[in-house]
């Protein structure tokens, strides 16, 4: 799928919940827990399991990259799955905050 | 959105207020849910805070969120017919206001909640779920403080504000004993910023009603504040009634500092006064939803010990561009400038606004808005901010702005504030005013003043006069009303001229 800056979505089989930061420039296959995410509003379709393989847990708050660096996705609701591009997990992000200006 | 997921996190830490009193995030939701319904059952489509600083503030602003209605934070310190008409432009929405302003609102027939009152109930009353909005829908409407026009209500949506806070902070990054002073009142744009990106870190709130020097330095202390927000008229008020001596503030580490140009020796002075806190300076528009360039405490100190004056001089710029925020110096033809020249700055970027209530985007196709303010980018990418284009003088066909005389001018040692201003002129089309408010006991020459100028800049930019004054008129917010110094001394009995 191509990604959108502020595009919500959840994964069909825990609760995790994200945000995109930064789409980055490619197509991307966003999966959460071994199955592709889907919008915030959608329903999950019927008898999909978690990928024990992929079910390490996302982190409330946290953001996502691919290996490239290029895509940034904000954990909004932490589950059980990881997020994956395809069966690759994406990885967790190093926080480099800004200072607090306001 | 963001509420939630700091509730989730530290549910149990204080929110807003005192370390000992103060309300939980989790409590926050429970206010917010309770206050969603309250604001909803007046069967308004808006939401308007007529108020101080204070915890019912942020409560109002996520209550707002909760009900799915736009958020409108008023000035209160307009005058009855200007409210009324701000109150207008929002057609019937329900007012949570302080019990100052109780009178006025009903006299306007509309549906009003005192502040505290609106707090204990909402507290009681039947939670709301949260209602779904589109992330385009606006959250918040923020009047300008209008110092070169008419106020107008900038349209910042779910996306916007959600795209400042995301780019710009990290969740939950604050240590649990952290706590922010906010003392810009509620209808500044980094009065909700500052909302959003604390209780987004985890960092607890606590609110200064009515500032003055001394009680800023007072909270700090009992609160054991770790970073504050402060325009530059406080800042130079904090320095004053210390008097060279350093502050007993010693769990403040962060400083920031924006809404107006700051005098470099007022920075000066402050740095000396609180030498372990960062400064930060922050620069942004009600129309960018808050900062879009940040001076960070690193630029601030490699800036004051660097020997190479490009680098010193970027102690005055505001910083580099947040990320998720793209900047371009464009002429007056709208083409790009090169690096260093002086332009007007257009910026792009996920929390950019750029809309008028009632009067559509002012994007241009591509997405870029046009800030209004002239400005230059250093070949490091640091931001240079010479002010409104508006206040712009034109003196014999000569562009001239305020800023580089004024900038000039604050370093005279008989000078405390200065303020340069165009009248109108037969000969010049404007002739430069330079109002000087002098300093303590020191009683300046003119011409000693103007000839200051003249060994330092340009012989154009030398002050056809100089006036002198006690004092220059500010917004509460330390705008330099210029307009209003233009048209008071437009009547010349009231002040000597030289």
């Amino acid at each position: 799928m191509r990604l959108k800056t502020g595009l919500r979505l959840r994964s069909q089989v825990c609760a995790t919940e994200v945000i995109v930061v930064r789409p980055g420039s490619s197509e991307i296959d966003l999966t959460c827990g071994g199955h592709p995410m889907i919008g915030s509003k959608e329903t999950p379709a019927d008898g999909l399991d978690l990928k024990p393989e992929l079910a390490s847990g996302t982190l409330l708050g946290k953001r996502y990259t691919d290996k490239d660096n290029e895509i940034e996705i904000l954990v909004t609701k932490a589950g059980a799955g990881s997020i994956a591009d395809g069966l690759a997990p994406l990885l967790l992000k190093e926080a480099k905050p800004l200072p607090s200006s306001d | 959105m963001l509420l939630d997921m700091a509730a989730t996190a530290f549910g149990d830490r204080v929110a807003l207020g005192g370390r000992g009193d103060g309300i939980t995030f989790e409590h926050l939701v429970r206010v917010s849910a309770g206050g969603a319904t309250l604001l909803r059952s007046s069967g308004a489509e808006r939401v308007a805070y007529l108020g101080g600083n204070s915890t019912a503030f942020p409560a109002v602003l996520f209550a707002a969120a909760t009900a799915g209605m736009p958020f409108v934070p008023l000035n209160y310190r307009l005058g009855e017919d200007q409210l009324d008409g701000l109150l207008g432009e929002l057609h019937g929405p329900v007012v949570v206001c302080d019990e100052a302003y109780q009178d006025v609102v009903a006299r306007s027939g509309l549906k009003v909640h005192r502040s505290e009152e609106w707090l204990a109930t909402a507290a009681l009353a039947e939670p709301s779920e949260p209602v779904e909005v589109d992330d385009e829908a606006p959250a918040v409407l923020l009047f300008t403080s209008g110092t070169t026009s008419k106020p107008k209500a900038v349209v910042l949506r779910h996306s916007n504000l959600v795209s400042y806070v995301l780019q710009t902070v990290e969740f939950g990054s604050a240590e649990p004993a952290e706590a922010a002073l906010t003392s810009v009142p509620p209808y500044h744009i980094a009065g909700v910023g500052t909302v959003l990106t604390n209780i987004y870190s985890g960092r607890r709130l606590v609110y200064l009603p009515n500032f003055s020097a001394g009680a800023w330095l007072r909270l700090v202390a009992a609160e054991q504040v770790t970073s504050a927000m402060v325009v530059p008229t406080m800042l130079a008020r904090i320095v004053e009634e210390l008097a060279g001596a350093r502050a007993a503030t010693p769990t403040l580490r962060s400083i920031a500092y924006g809404g107006a140009r700051m005098p470099r020796p007022v920075l000066e002075k402050a740095l000396a006064a609180f030498p372990d806190a960062g400064f930060v300076n922050a620069y942004g528009l009600t129309e960018t939803s808050s900062t879009i360039a940040i001076l960070s405490p690193d630029d601030h100190r490699t800036a004051l010990l660097s020997p190479d004056p490009a680098v010193a001089a970027r102690l005055s710029s505001a910083g580099r561009l947040v990320p998720g925020v793209e900047g371009e110096i464009r002429d007056s033809a709208g083409a790009p400038t090169g690096p260093g020249e002086v332009g007007e700055l257009w910026v792009r970027g996920g929390q950019i606004s750029g809309e008028y209530l009632g009067l559509g985007s002012v994007l241009d196709a591509d997405g870029w808005f046009p800030t209004r303010d002239r400005a230059c980018l250093d070949p490091g990418g640091y931001l240079f901010i010479e002010g409104r284009a508006d206040d712009t003088i034109i003196r014999g066909g000569e562009n001239i702005a305020p800023a580089e005389i004024e900038d000039v001018l604050i370093h005279h040692p008989a000078v405390k504030e200065v303020a340069v201003i165009g009248l109108p002129d037969i000969e010049w089309g404007e002739r430069l005013t330079a109002v000087v408010v002098p300093a303590a006991h020191a009683t300046p020459e003119p011409d000693d003043l103007r000839a200051w100028v003249r060994a330092r800049l340009r012989g154009s930019r030398t002050p056809d006069e100089v006036i002198f004054r006690d004092g220059l008129p500010y917004t509460p917010t330390g705008k330099l009303l210029r307009r209003q110094l233009v048209a008071e001394i437009g009547s010349p009995t009231t002040y000597e001229r030289t």
